[in-house]
Formats: C-alpha cells, sequence, structure tokens
C-alpha cells in the first residue's frame, strides 16, 4: 500500500487533530476534574421512601455558599419541585429515579444528565445570576415527558 | 505514481456480468418495502415538525410519541436495512455472479423472517401497545409481541447476510487466488460487523427484555440494557455508512467516467470500520451513572480512531474526482471539477450527500468528545446530527442509487424524465435539510431537549426563545420539514415511475473496475478469521470489566412500566 | 445521460497521463480538517464558557 504525498500530510494533520482533541478532553477531565457524570452510587428505585438519603428530598447547606439538593426524577415531574438558593452559590445536584429512565438538565448549563432507576447521579453548578432557571428531562419517559419540569430559584443577595 | 486510478488499458470490458434475473424480485422487493417505509416515515417527520412548532395540533386517537416511534422505526431499522439487502443482493449478483438456488432460496426464507419481524413490531407501533421509541430503553415496556418482532427482524438479517457470506466464499473457493472483487470484500466487510453488533441487541431482546415483559422475571437490569443496546447501535450507524461508502467507492467513480483511486485503500477502511465501529457504544452513554470515566475515555479514544477511514475516504473519493476530471481535461487547481457530470442524478444525490458528510462529521467528533457531551446531549442537537448523516449523507447516496437499481431490476429506462426529478429532489432535501438540521443545531447550543412534544414549560423565557428565534427556532425546523416531505414526495414519484411506468428497456448497473494496484493488494487484507479476532479482542477489552461490574454490582433491578407510554 | 457519452468518457482515460496532480483534493481535505478544528474549539469554548 503506498500513500500519495498529500494524502500522508492529510492523514497526518487529521490524525494529529483527534490527538489533540483527546489530549485537551483528557487534561480537563482528569487533571482540572470536568469529568462527564458518572456517579457509581446506588439505591433500590422501588423503596426509596427507606433509603437513608432518598427519603428525604430538599436541599441542605453544606458550608457558606455550597448546597447539596438532593432530587427525585419521576413520571412526570421532580422532588422537590422547587430549589431555592442565593445568588453566588455552588450547589452539588444529587438525583435519582423513581421509576424509568429520565434526565436532569438546566439548558444552557453543563448540567445535563441521565437519570437511571437503580443509580444516583450527580453533578455541580454555581449559580452566579439571579433567577428561575428552568430543569426539564430530555429522556422519553412516557406520554407527558413534555410536561416534566422544575425550577431553581436563585434569589438575589 | 503507482497509485493513479488511469487505466492503461480498459481491461473492465473483459468480465462484464448482468445481475442473475432469478435474483431480480428478491433484491426488487427489498427495495419496494424500503420506499414504502420510506414515504410512510417521510409523513411521520412532516407531522412532527408541525405539531413541535406548535403549528399543527395533534388528533386525539395518536401521540407524538406514537408518531414519532413510527418515524424512527420506519426510516432508521426498515428503509435502511431493506434498502441496503436489495442493494447487496444485486450487487453480488453482478460482481460474484448468480446465486445457487439454494442460496436464493434461503435468501426468501431471510426476506420472510425479517418481513414478518417488521409486520409484527409495526402492527404494536399502530396499536399504541409499543410507543417505545425505536431505542425502547427499558424499564418502559412494549408489548411482547414488539420484542418477538425484533428479534425477528435480526434473525431475517442474519440469514439474509450468511446468503450473501455464502455467496461470497463461495466465490472464493472457486477462484483460488484471484483477488477478491472489492464489493465482495465490501460486503463480507459490512455482514461481518452487522452480525457481530447485532447479538447485542439480540441479547438484550432475548434474555432480557422479552421474559420480562412475558412475566417470566420480575425486574430487568436497566444500565445493563442500555449498554447492550448501544454496543450494537453505534455499529448500526456504520452498518448504514458502509453501504453508502460502497456506492461511492464503487458506483460512483464508473457513473464520472473514472476508476477508483486505490483499492487498498478502500480495503482498509472497510478493515479499520469493522474493527473500530463496536467497541464504542459508551459515547451514547457520556452522561450515565453506573459506567466509570475511565471505561468511558476508553471508548472515546476508541471511537475517535474510527474516525481514520473516514479520513481515508474523503482523500480517495476527491482524489478519485480529481483525476477523473483531469483525465478529462479539466485544469488547473479547481476547474476539473466542472468535468463532473453534475446533471446526473445517479452523482449529484450521493455528492451532495457526500459534502452533507462533513458537517455531519465535524458534529460527531463534538457528541463523542466525552465530556463535551454534556453542551449537546439529548439536546435537539443530536437530532439534527443524525439528520445530517443517516438522514442526508445515507438517504441521499441510496436515493441516488435507486435511480439506476430500481430500473436496473425492472427492465426498465432510467430517463431524463426520472433524472430531472432526481437532481430537483436532491437540491429540495439539501436545502430543507438545512433549515432543519441547521436550526435543530442552534436550537440544541440553547438546551431545547430532543423527543420532546409541543412544550413551552409553563412559558418559561428559556423555553419561549426557541419559538421566537429568527432562524433558531421551531418554526423554522417545520419549514425545513415540509421541504423535505415536498423532496421525499418526488423521490417516491421516482420510485413509482421507475418501477412501474418508465419505458421498457436496458439500464446500466455502474460498477468500477477494479482499481489498477488490486494485484498488489496486500493479503493479510484479506485474512477475514484475524479481522473477526483482532474486533472480538477490542470488544473484550472495551467491554468486559464495565459489563461485569453492571452485573455483579447491580442494583435492585426494575419492574415495567408500560402504563407510562399509553 | 445516454450510453454513447458514458462510452467516450471511457475510452478518454486510456490516453491520459498518469501523473495527474492532487492539489484540488489536497486543499479540499485540509479545508474539512480546519472545519472540523473550528467547530470542536467553538463547541468546547462554549462548554468552559458554561463551567
Amino acid at each position: 500500500m503506498h500513500l500519495h504525498k498529500y494524502e500522508k500530510i492529510w492523514l497526518i494533520f487529521g490524525v494529529g487533530s483527534l490527538v489533540l482533541f483527546l489530549l485537551v478532553l483528557g487534561v480537563s477531565a482528569f487533571a482540572f476534574g470536568h469529568q462527564p457524570p458518572s456517579h457509581m452510587g446506588k439505591v433500590d428505585s422501588q423503596n426509596l421512601a427507606q433509603d437513608p438519603v432518598f427519603s428525604n428530598p430538599g436541599v441542605t447547606q453544606i458550608n457558606e455558599t455550597t448546597y447539596q439538593a438532593t432530587i427525585i426524577a419521576q413520571a412526570f415531574g421532580y422532588e422537590p419541585s422547587v430549589v431555592e438558593v442565593p445568588e453566588g452559590s455552588t450547589v452539588i445536584f444529587q438525583v435519582t429515579s423513581k421509576d424509568v429512565v429520565h434526565s436532569f438538565t438546566i439548558p444552557e448549563t453543563n448540567v445535563n444528565f441521565m437519570v437511571t432507576p437503580g443509580h444516583v447521579n450527580m453533578a455541580t453548578h454555581t449559580f452566579n445570576e439571579p433567577g428561575e432557571y428552568l430543569v426539564l428531562c430530555n429522556e422519553y419517559c412516557g406520554t407527558m415527558h413534555h410536561m416534566m419540569q422544575m425550577r431553581i430559584e436563585v434569589t438575589p443577595k | 505514481m503507482r497509485q493513479s486510478n488511469l487505466a492503461l488499458k480498459d481491461y473492465q470490458e473483459e468480465f462484464e456480468m448482468g445481475v442473475d434475473p432469478k435474483i431480480k424480485p428478491l433484491s426488487m422487493i427489498h427495495v419496494s418495502i424500503a420506499f414504502v417505509a420510506f414515504i410512510l416515515g417521510v409523513f411521520g417527520g412532516l407531522i412532527q415538525g408541525l405539531a413541535r412548532g406548535g403549528m399543527m395540533q395533534l388528533p386525539s386517537w395518536v401521540t407524538y410519541y406514537q408518531i414519532l416511534t413510527l418515524h424512527g422505526v420506519l426510516l432508521a431499522l426498515v428503509f435502511t436495512t431493506f434498502i441496503i439487502f436489495g442493494f447487496l443482493f444485486a450487487g453480488m449478483s453482478r460482481t460474484h455472479g448468480a446465486f445457487s438456488d439454494g442460496l436464493r432460496k434461503l435468501g426468501w426464507v431471510g426476506f420472510s423472517v425479517l418481513t414478518l419481524g417488521t409486520l409484527l413490531a409495526a402492527a404494536m407501533i399502530l396499536t399504541n401497545e409499543a410507543s417505545v421509541l425505536y431505542t425502547f430503553y427499558a424499564p418502559l415496556q412494549a408489548h411482547w409481541i414488539f420484542y418477538i418482532g425484533l428479534a425477528l427482524f435480526v434473525v431475517g438479517t442474519w440469514i439474509e447476510g450468511a446468503v450473501l457470506l455464502a455467496h461470497f466464499f463461495k466465490w472464493k473457493k472457486a477462484n483460488p487466488g484471484q483477488p477478491t472483487p472489492l464489493f465482495g470484500f465490501m460486503t463480507t466487510a459490512t455482514i461481518l460487523l452487522w452480525i457481530v453488533a447485532s447479538i447485542g441487541v439480540a441479547v438484550t431482546v432475548l434474555v432480557q427484555m422479552l421474559p420480562w415483559a412475558l412475566g417470566l422475571t420480575n425486574e430487568i437490569n436497566v444500565v445493563l440494557s442500555r449498554t447492550l443496546f448501544w454496543y450494537f447501535g453505534h455499529p448500526l450507524v456504520y452498518f448504514w455508512i458502509m453501504p453508502a461508502y460502497m456506492v461511492w467507492y464503487l458506483i460512483i467513480p464508473k457513473i464520472i467516467g473514472g476508476r477508483l483511486f486505490s483499492g487498498s485503500l478502500a480495503r482498509l477502511a472497510f478493515v479499520l470500520f469493522l474493527l473500530f465501529s463496536i467497541p464504542v457504544g459508551f459515547h451514547h452513554q457520556l452522561m450515565e451513572s453506573g459506567i466509570s470515566e475511565f471505561w468511558k475515555y476508553m471508548q472515546t479514544i476508541l471511537t475517535f480512531v474510527v474516525v481514520v477511514p473516514s479520513l481515508l475516504t474523503a482523500f480517495s473519493i476527491f482524489a478519485t474526482f480529481e483525476q477523473t476530471g483531469r483525465a478529462q481535461g479539466g485544469k488547473g487547481v479547481f476547474n476539473w471539477i466542472k468535468k463532473l457530470p453534475w446533471g446526473d442524478a445517479r452523482f449529484f444525490a450521493p455528492f451532495m450527500g457526500m459534502i452533507i458528510f462533513i458537517p455531519a462529521g465535524a458534529g460527531g467528533l463534538i457528541n463523542a468528545s466525552f465530556q463535551l457531551n454534556a453542551v449537546i446531549h439529548n439536546t435537539l442537537w443530536v437530532v439534527g446530527h443524525f439528520h445530517l448523516t443517516v438522514g442526508s449523507t445515507v438517504v441521499l447516496t441510496f436515493l441516488g442509487m435507486s435511480y439506476w437499481l430500481i430500473p436496473v431490476l425492472t427492465g426498465r429506462r432510467f430517463t431524463r424524465h426520472a433524472n430531472r426529478c432526481g437532481i430537483v429532489q436532491t437540491w429540495l432535501w439539501a436545502i430543507g435539510m438545512f433549515f432543519m438540521s441547521g436550526a435543530m443545531h442552534l436550537l440544541g447550543l440553547l438546551g431545547a431537549p430532543r423527543r420532546t412534544a409541543y412544550a413551552t414549560y409553563s412559558d418559561h423565557p428559556q423555553a419561549l426563545q426557541w419559538f421566537e428565534g429568527i432562524f433558531t427556532s421551531h418554526i423554522t425546523v417545520g419549514v425545513g420539514a415540509v421541504m423535505l416531505t415536498a423532496a421525499g414526495v418526488l423521490a417516491f414519484y421516482n420510485y413509482i415511475y421507475l418501477a412501474f411506468l418508465a419505458p421498457k428497456g436496458e439500464t446500466e448497473f455502474p460498477m468500477t473496475p477494479d482499481p489498477i494496484d488490486t494485484q498488489q493488494s496486500p493479503k493479510f487484507l484479506e485474512n477475514w478469521k484475524l479481522w473477526i479476532g483482532i474486533a472480538v479482542v477490542l470488544i473484550i477489552f472495551a467491554y468486559t470489566i464495565p459489563i461485569y461490574e453492571m452485573i455483579v454490582d447491580a442494583p435492585p433491578g426494575s419492574p415495567t412500566f408500560n402504563n407510562l407510554i399509553k | 445521460m445516454s450510453k454513447s457519452i458514458l462510452s467516450k468518457k471511457q475510452s478518454n482515460l486510456s490516453t491520459q497521463e498518469e501523473n495527474s496532480s492532487l492539489k484540488g483534493t489536497f486543499i479540499f481535505v485540509m479545508s474539512i480538517g480546519s472545519f472540523i478544528l473550528i467547530t470542536w474549539f467553538i463547541v468546547f469554548f462554549i462548554f468552559v464558557g458554561r463551567i
């Protein structure tokens, strides 16, 4: 197999770009912690009422600016349906599903992850602007899937 | 230069075979079912586009998600699979001689099983017993007959695949030492890929979903079923793209009056697809729990490797164009482009598909980029993406192919009239897709969800802006859908015309003679045992540990949720 | 497309010289590569901007 000179240059350029992408992604993820949401925690999706964490969904303050939001996704809504935090807060979301596969998605942020029954998934976001943030489900979960939503109220300081 | 695609002597005439008349009905019935699925699927898409944009209200007896399921199944599974097998049966007969009576009969058996499975699944979707979308993620549950239909569908493709493989290896036995025709090589790679990949979906349907839907088991392991689905789901897209590449590599050079740039590189590209398109399914599951970052990153790397054969293809195809254009007197850096047959729909439709594959490929790289997936995961961006890949590149290539394949099979002529329809259809499709897919990509960056009926989320400003943009709007998506439907109707008209109305006569089955470097093609490229072995090793590497953990360390399973879809 | 045009094209081929330029192809594929690089980094910076 003989490669044309131009084809060699093209392949070096192309494969070089791919390697560059992988390096940028790898460094960002493994050195700076920008990993895709891949939490390994498990729950019994049919008995969340007995679960030490998910029996009591809601917001708890961890320190001055950090909050933990524990949320249950179910057809066709979230529990709780509103979360309130002050401007500038960093919120750690931990979400699981009571029934089928859902997502927990805040449009125009990097919070966009799948919620599969039996597993807990997590993401962290800092809310620097006050306002009413929309949370929606972007995985088909049944006839009323398009109604599934909640809000994050970020109050001004 | 060794690689010139220009023959010193024309040896393509020495061995011309037609398509065996006995295989024509089998090939044609595949194409016909593909076109019926195509037009129904296109109208499903139109309804979705209008309903989602708030321009139309659905009647009470049908749901958005039912139509969405139908649209996905008809176009992504039925249209593609049927037209691919129709093409491969005709092409293998053209390049490797007539099928034996036994193999042809087995082909009909495979077709019957495939069609029965399709009808069972379609019946369940139409009666709203299976509005689970074409990914049928558990624990949403369809009627058990839907899963039987899926299983029969897969088994049917296995039987048909076995017929094609048997025909190829029979030829090899009868022609020892001869370099195999490229068409047979590529068909074999495609079918092997399909068989290895579809084992995943067969396992999840037969072992997990069917017993669970029948009530024999109470629970299902959700993450495992999703993993098995995507083990199949990504190579599925290569099962669509490889036959499209066959058209580009083998048919287009002949139509433009040239010959393929390099046979060895074409073979290498197909081997790389076989090796690297399977152990990459996690790039569809980057945003989910229960799979560790390490294994997601490993499969991201493997995903990037499978880009390489497409880089090779881009060069090979355009080098073929340039050499042909220059051979026909084209000069300058780009003037040779004028020599290409722009007025020929058999060339122009696939060419448009190639051009559209550039933004499609760039988008695909972004989708597979590990944490970047959070920006676009399950947003309309993804829908825009695959309407470029399968919905334009593959569809336009297959439509361009059908314009000569149908008259070859029906003994009619590809007329000027049909050609003109083909050109108009291609432009309409490309422009409609620019609007629809372009708007979908941008809406996706603004977070608009995919697979979601008309919704303004209690008039949240973020959701309302998805309807208010000048271009970035659900309205643009609807406008594009209308244009695409017009193109689809024209394509279906062309099918009816070429199948039943066009004047009787001869149409050429264009097939490029094997390139001049065929004799020097390295022997190891033909070593199928080696390639299957490496493919299996890569799959074992990429999947064993994560799947082991999913099974051994599984959370309590999920019961059925069939009430949510009705 | 009539058959006679096709066969005429075919016969032209054999008279052509071997060393044809691939400059157009090279420029074409390199622009594809540049397009991929640009779009990828656009989305990468969207991601970084949303952290």
